[in-house]
């Protein structure tokens, strides 16, 4: 980050300072506030809060949402809140535009079974709505057992808390993410679990309510960027501008992504990896860090298990062979494992791309591996454990759930991390079971929220809608009319957006307590996701939902913060108690001894954990099953390597389509190719092509639509596309174009051998243009 | 005094948080803006030398967010640019630090 001289930040943040922070409740840090939660400026009214869903992302930055007459006029960052100190990316600053959107559904519907896939919604009361939902499902459950109801979600936020608890209060122990294999998150977690028995995160320094002041906390020295552009992307609980302000206060930066994001242009190394390949290139940069004796020895000695497996292991790893897997050159990979051990606290800024292929997890543990071996593990400004106030991302009530139910989750049987680690139950082998709907094992009906299945997340639309057509009653839970709900929906539950209601606000990342608070009644009749959860579950079970409010529940998930709703809406952002060095201190195991909880009380390079379950417990590399390597008979016909997911500023999934301010940014999909690609193909920037490939092994292939965009961020053998597309404005019967949009169609609902990670992220394809009148 | 927008282009990610908070701050109808990111690159020009720059720049329906700035607040773009890269300035004040830094730009409104 050194090419250009020039002045530091030219608008400076507020930060608390050391004599403003007070502690509140159970030792949480906040300050105080300058105005109350909801208050006038001029003829607005302003109510303090974050944000989070719907529509939502990955933050829940802190918010000031200004409303006047009960309309949200717009929403700006809260320059107060410590972390987004009053910024905001694009999709948030435009939001209003998707509260008061005009095609926001505003009251519960239904359609008969027989009209699926036609326009003929007809409105009813919410009685109606709950009370069929109750009588089916109880029908259900009575007949064929809990199981055969599914309850489905889309990319965890705020939500899916509330959806895991009903699922289990019900009985069902078929809770899923429709994402394919979990694809998203979960593999690193797991991964992250197989070596340290923790999930450890980037220090940003967003655990302390003084941020970057500080005084224990150090800026890391180097930011790893791998697996994902997140000044783009905000994922997972981190802002991506804190990578911005730590490469301001003097970190280098090593990008590893197959584009030439603006991260990988001003990068001090960019590694520009083959899709897919990321595992190998990882075990090239530790064969370095060993060969050289680059690692942290005092540190390997002391906290490591496994070393010596992982070490003969790796030996075969020399960057020559690394470069022949990876297509980075050699001395890249050399200078790449230099530059993690000369620049320590270094942090990883690891990414989806990371969980997209199948053996996702061998891929992660070797990347986490290098931060292993130079000892980049709780020390300041490194990969440091968080504090936890709610374990949302595992589900909430999994107790609820009895032994006979667990024992019918799908996935157990075959698939190794479902029998051990993972609580939901596999989206892909419920696909197979919908379609062939054994006799012992119906599935019957579905409960999908926060998820539009057949847009963005799922895979094979085809077999998709074959699926969920078997079913005899699917109810959806959303904001809008979606493709998903058009397809197959029977009844529609319509939603407030995160203004129009109260909620928790926790965090993917380093929790703290805030909350998410109405700032203006409900558009039409539309009811929050967790009033609506709470008055089903209090059907079916009332003891599991004991809760009078939704406030009254959110108080109940705040007891260990020492405050309930309104103390910590009042005083929010509560930050929790933090540690560096917990494992010295024996903060990290339940015996209290020093350490890490894993079975060895080491960081595993080679995992017992893994060993006990009957896989190799060392991280080594396996081809990705459709490469031009693996499938040279499928690249002859689609030669071209295909990564998808590619993230906008405008866009979050299959959301925020409706904002005109956001569509305008970038109107439609476009696949990224290299001029020379381009040229060979006799295609135009700008030109609408299609994208086609096989669908996994099917025998299948599909394609999708794509205006051509091209540059030469990317390689010429590989072409990068963004995902999640459909038509708002299109025809509902057609499905808002989705089946020609949706990239995710050249991708099959095969489980590969652990059902954990899918190949979203490397794919073969070919490209060709599209024909007038297509 | 003469005010406009200073832009350290070291720092500018091409976000467009700055153009969509003017956008919704003004009403101003989608795609029209008082502030725009365009970009130069990407592309590589040597070995890993890449040029990939965003500026932000002014238009004339900018109106400095005179009201914000009363108030005491920061101007939209600026409170919401994620980098902290651009700031509403007096001329003078910005022609200090366009000399003496690379990559800064000064647009007087």
């Amino acid at each position: 980050m050194s090419k250009w001289s020039g002045p530091g930040p030219l608008y400076e943040r507020k930060t608390v300072a050391p004599q403003d922070i007070k502690t509140v409740g159970a030792d949480l840090k906040t300050f105080d506030h300058a105005k109350p939660v909801h208050y006038r400026e001029g003829d607005l009214d302003v109510t303090r809060g974050s944000a989070w869903s719907a529509p939502g992302c990955h933050l829940g930055c802190g918010v000031l949402v200004y409303s006047k007459d009960g309309k949200v006029v717009r929403v700006e960052g809260d320059p107060e809140n410590p972390f987004n100190q009053g910024r905001l990316c694009p999709r948030c600053i435009a939001v209003d535009e998707i509260m008061n959107n005009e095609r926001r559904i505003g009251y519960p519907m239904k359609r008969a079974r027989e009209d699926r896939g036609k326009d003929w919604w007809e409105r009813i009361t919410w009685d109606e709505a709950l009370d069929t939902v109750e009588a089916r499902f109880n029908e259900y459950k009575q007949v064929y057992g809990a199981e055969s109801v599914v309850f489905l979600q889309g990319t965890g936020r705020d939500i899916a808390a509330y959806i895991s608890r009903l699922a289990w209060s019900f009985g069902s122990p078929n809770y899923a993410f429709s994402l394919s294999n979990v694809a998203c998150f979960g593999p690193r977690i797991f991964a992250s679990m197989m070596t340290e028995g923790l999930f450890p995160l980037a220090d940003y320094s967003q655990q302390f309510v003084d941020r970057y002041s500080n005084p224990e906390w150090q800026a890391p020295k180097l930011t790893v960027v791998w697996g994902n552009n997140p000044i783009v992307a905000n994922s997972d609980g981190a802002y991506g501008a804190w990578v911005m302000d730590v490469l301001q206060r003097g970190s280098k930066l090593l990008v590893v992504d197959p584009r030439m994001t603006w991260l990988a242009a001003h990068a001090d190394l960019w590694l520009q990896v083959r899709p897919g390949s990321d595992g190998a290139l990882a075990l090239g940069m530790a064969n370095v860090l060993i060969r050289e004796g680059l690692y942290d020895k005092d540190f390997v000695s002391c906290w490591v298990h496994g070393f010596e497996d992982f070490a003969a292991m790796v030996a075969e790893w020399t960057p020559e062979k690394t470069e022949e897997v990876t297509w980075v050159p050699a001395e890249k990979v050399v200078a790449a494992a230099r530059l993690l051990a000369e620049n320590s606290p270094a942090i990883l800024q690891w990414g989806v791309a990371l969980d997209q292929r199948e053996d996702c997890v061998d891929g992660s543990r070797a990347v986490l591996g290098l931060f292993v071996l130079t000892g980049n593990i709780e020390k300041p400004g490194s990969m440091v454990v968080g504090p936890e106030l709610l374990k949302y991302i595992t589900g909430w009530g999994r107790d609820l759930l009895s032994f006979d139910a667990e024992e019918k989750r799908i996935g157990t049987e075959n698939l190794i991390f479902y029998k051990v680690g993972l609580q939901v139950a596999s989206i892909n082998e419920m696909i197979d079971h919908m379609i062939e709907q054994p006799e012992d094992y119906p599935i019957k009906a579905s409960w999908i929220q926060t998820v539009n299945q057949i847009a963005c997340g799922g895979v094979d639309n085809e077999k998709t809608k074959e699926a969920f057509g078997n079913l005899e009653f699917n109810v959806i839970v959303d904001l809008f009319m979606t493709p998903t709900a058009m397809a197959y929906g029977d009844l529609f539950l319509p939603v407030t957006s995160f203004a129009e209601r109260n909620g928790i606000r926790c965090g993917d990342n380093m929790q703290r307590a805030e909350t998410i608070n109405a700032a203006i009644q409900p558009f039409e009749e539309t009811r929050s996701d967790m009033e609506i959860n709470l008055e089903l579950g209090r059907r079916f079970n009332p003891e599991a939902w004991p809760w009078e409010t939704v406030e009254d529940m959110f108080s109940h998930i705040l007891e260990p913060a020492g405050l309930d709703f309104e103390g910590v809406r009042d005083i929010a952002p509560g930050y929790l108690p933090f540690q560096y060095n917990k494992h010295e201190k024996g903060l990290l195991r339940e015996d209290g001894s020093v350490g890490f909880p894993t079975p060895s009380g080491r960081l595993e390079l080679s995992s017992l954990g893994l060993e006990f379950m009957g896989k190799d417990p060392l991280p080594r590399y396996v081809e990705p099953p459709m490469t031009p390597y693996s499938r040279p008979d499928l690249a002859k016909e689609y030669p071209i390597i295909l990564t998808t997911g590619a993230r906008r500023p405008s866009t979050f999934h299959s959301e925020n389509r409706q904002s005109p301010r956001l569509r305008a940014l970038h109107p439609e999909p476009s696949v990224q190719m290299h001029p020379d690609l381009a040229a060979s193909l006799g295609v135009r920037d700008g030109q609408w092509v299609w994208v086609e490939g096989p669908v996994g092994d099917t025998g299948r292939v599909a394609r999708a639509k794509r205006v051509a965009e091209v540059t030469p961020i990317v390689d010429a053998r590989v072409v990068s596309t963004d995902h999640g597309w459909w038509h708002p404005e299109g025809d509902p019967e057609k499905l808002y174009d989705v089946d020609e949009l949706n990239i995710n169609n050249l991708i099959s609902w095969s489980t590969g051998e652990t059902g954990v990670g899918c190949n979203y992220k490397c794919l073969l394809c070919k490209i060709y243009p599209v024909k007038e009148g297509e | 005094m003469a005010k406009g927008l200073l832009a350290n282009l070291r720092w500018c990610i091409g976000c467009h948080s700055c153009e969509v908070a003017c956008q919704t701050k003004n009403q101003f109808p989608a795609g029209q803006t008082g502030i725009k990111v365009e970009t130069v690159g990407p592309w590589t020009y040597g070995e890993d030398r890449h040029q990939f720059t965003c500026f932000p720049l002014l238009t004339d329906q900018c109106n400095l967010c005179a009201d914000r700035m009363a108030e005491g607040k920061a101007p939209s773009c600026v409170q919401h640019c994620q980098t902290n890269c651009i700031q509403i300035m007096d001329a003078e004040e910005a022609a200090d630090i366009v000399k003496d830094n690379d990559h800064v730009l000064f647009m007087r409104l």
